[in-house]
């Protein structure tokens, strides 16, 4: 199996895996040192500079309450990377689990939880969502487990299936004939081969994450003001966008240079890993 | 072959079964009731007791689900959180304005994801492949409010060409609805197209590599007629499943369309509803948009039953 640094370097080596790359690491950059460089508070509103375009003094124009963009914009994507940065590897480990041991396992367990599953997937994921959100408030701590969970449910239908081919292969029928104990054929046989479609599918969760929380902050249900977030800040722009476009625009460009940088990577990965990712249903 | 059907609509059904055990699990379990939301402050003592007993919440849940269900199959969801709407009522029109805005999407995005993903694959690695592969991961992938946004600050602020905002009522007839539906049916079927263009073109893909399009071509058939005749049918089949599949991932970007564009939408009234915690309203729109679904779903595997004979054996064995 190769390592980690080994599939990072041929990912890099394409060019859509070296331009994502750099993207995403730029944003997390961002993300963590914007703190310290930020030209003007978050949250400091002036009335003698509404919706000022874009100068010397705001290289990116200051919004409706005369906030600077530029600070604003920097700042917006923490809650986002940080959310999705911790809910999709928990969404892929659980979903990850379940799936393969359901693979294995097989039988009317196998037949009982994929209705669940069906189930939980023909409900639109924003139904889902903000029936949680409204009933446990809108806080980090609801937003990742909520997340978490129910983006891990697909993965379960990827890992099974993932693990559906890997189990009638002679290596899992000798460890099962070796009498080796459920735990161990799952660790040494059936994870390594079944990894490579769930790094895929966990870069992909990321992207599908993002757009969720961001969706959510549009609709005032995910990052509650003042707090800078892109999708909260393209939502309060858009009354005067024709009239201080930058206001929206440049959140715009982050948030979607961010998730296509996630995307490129994706991209990358699957080519590297063999895996093809246009095969996977679209939830 | 028939068992396979029944089979299948068996399978329908009881999704749709374990769904409405779900919705009513989850309101069930959530803090208030519909007394609560009713009676706001006043709701204790004798006075919650007294609308308990009279819209029937004191009953245990088992015969209130039932009684839930028994209702819905007549269509019967009861009346709004403020007492003063039939559910159903609210819900027919929005459901009939969503449906417009579905339907106008896929007659303008599935024959456009058909065309484009059938060319990417035939110039697979070309530059057509290139842009058309790249823009639809973008549009996948970006979410609905951004494009939204785009959309309507380029043709409704700077170039004024189309109404950036939807203003007819929700009961308002389809006519009402042109000219101001054309962006939020651009956004929608920008996603549309994109999930079934990927999935055609890679369908295509595999056909493409098959030893027996390659045994064709080494025989010498026209490329045309091996395109139209071994190619298309082959590789088109597995894309039908995929238009209805995407419709469970559409149904959710229609609520945040609708609430962009101000659409008198079943996915607005969902945001409003679960604002202002109307638990029964709720539990209605959910219940039919995952109906919908299921019934796609339904359609699409029928469909491709019907369509694809190698499928009524190794359908029936594998699932």
């Amino acid at each position: 199996m190769r390592s980690i640094f080994q599939i990072l370097k041929e990912v890099a080596a394409r060019p859509s895996g070296a331009i994502g790359l750099v993207l995403v690491l730029l944003h997390i950059l961002i993300a963590v040192g914007s703190p310290w460089v930020v030209p003007y508070d978050f949250k400091a509103i002036s009335a003698l500079d509404i919706l000022t375009p874009p100068d010397a003094k705001h290289w990116f124009g200051t919004d409706q309450m005369g906030r600077d963009v530029l600070t604003r914009t920097l700042l917006g994507g923490r809650e986002a990377l940080l959310v999705t940065a911790i809910a999709t590897p928990m969404a892929v480990f659980w979903g990850g689990l379940l799936g393969i041991y359901l693979g294995l396992a097989g039988g009317r367990r196998d037949d009982i939880i994929m209705r669940v599953v069906d189930a939980f997937l023909s409900l639109p994921w924003i139904l889902k969502m903000l029936l949680l959100i409204v009933t446990f408030g809108n806080g980090i701590h609801v937003l990742i487990p909520t997340l978490a969970f129910f983006y891990g449910i697909p993965v379960i239908r990827i890992a099974r299936a993932a693990a559906h081919t890997v189990v009638a292969r002679d290596y899992v029928l000798a460890a099962r004939a070796r009498g080796e104990k459920r735990i161990t054929i799952i660790r040494r046989e059936l994870l390594p081969n079944v990894l490579d479609a769930l790094m895929v599918e966990g870069a992909m969760r990321w992207s599908w994450m993002l757009l969720a929380f961001s969706s959510l902050s549009f609709l005032g249900f995910g990052v509650s003001p003042p707090t800078p977030d892109w999708g909260l800040m393209v939502a309060d722009s858009r009354t005067f966008l024709p009239l201080a476009p930058w206001a929206g625009l440049f959140p715009i460009v982050f948030l979607s240079s961010l998730i296509i940088g996630i995307n490129m990577l994706a991209d990358a990965l699957a080519k590297t890993l063999g895996v093809d990712r246009a095969q996977k249903a679209p939830i | 072959m028939f068992k396979l059907l029944l089979r299948r609509i068996l399978l329908g059904g009881l999704t749709v079964a374990i769904v409405s055990l779900i919705i009513f699990g989850a309101v069930e379990m959530l803090p208030g009731d519909a007394c609560t939301a009713l009676l706001r402050q006043d709701a204790q003592g004798d006075t919650l007791r007294v609308c308990r007993e009279e819209l029937g919440l004191d009953k245990p849940a088992t015969s209130r689900y039932l009684d839930w269900m028994a209702g819905a199959v007549k269509g019967d969801f009861g009346l709004t959180a403020h007492r003063n709407k039939e559910v159903s009522e609210l819900v027919g029109d929005r459901l009939k304005n969503s449906l417009l805005l579905g339907l106008c999407a896929l007659a303008l995005g599935v024959p456009l994801a058909f065309a484009l993903g059938i060319a990417a694959a035939l110039k697979r690695d070309r530059w057509l492949d290139l842009i058309v592969s790249s823009l639809a991961i973008a549009a996948m992938t970006i979410p609905e409010f951004v494009s939204a946004t785009l959309l309507i600050l380029v043709f409704s602020g700077w170039l004024s060409w189309l109404p950036g905002i939807v203003t007819a009522s929700a009961n308002a007839p389809v006519s009402a609805f042109f000219p101001q539906i054309i962006l939020p049916v651009v956004v929608l079927a920008m996603v549309m197209t994109a999930h079934i263009l990927r999935t055609v073109r890679s369908s295509m893909l595999e056909v493409l590599d098959s030893d027996y399009v390659r045994m064709a071509t080494l025989k010498g058939v026209p490329y045309r007629r091996m395109i139209l005749r071994h190619v298309l049918p082959n590789a088109l089949l597995p894309a039908i499943n995929v238009v209805a599949l995407t419709v469970a991932w559409l149904l959710g970007g229609v609520v945040v369309i609708e609430t962009v564009f101000n659409y008198p939408g079943l996915g607005r009234l969902m945001v409003g509803a679960i604002s202002d915690r109307d638990l029964g309203l709720v539990q209605a729109i959910a219940l039919i948009v995952s109906t919908v679904y299921v019934l796609v779903n339904l359609s699409a595997d029928i469909l491709s039953l019907l369509a694809n004979p190698r499928l009524r054996t190794s359908l029936g064995r594998s699932h």
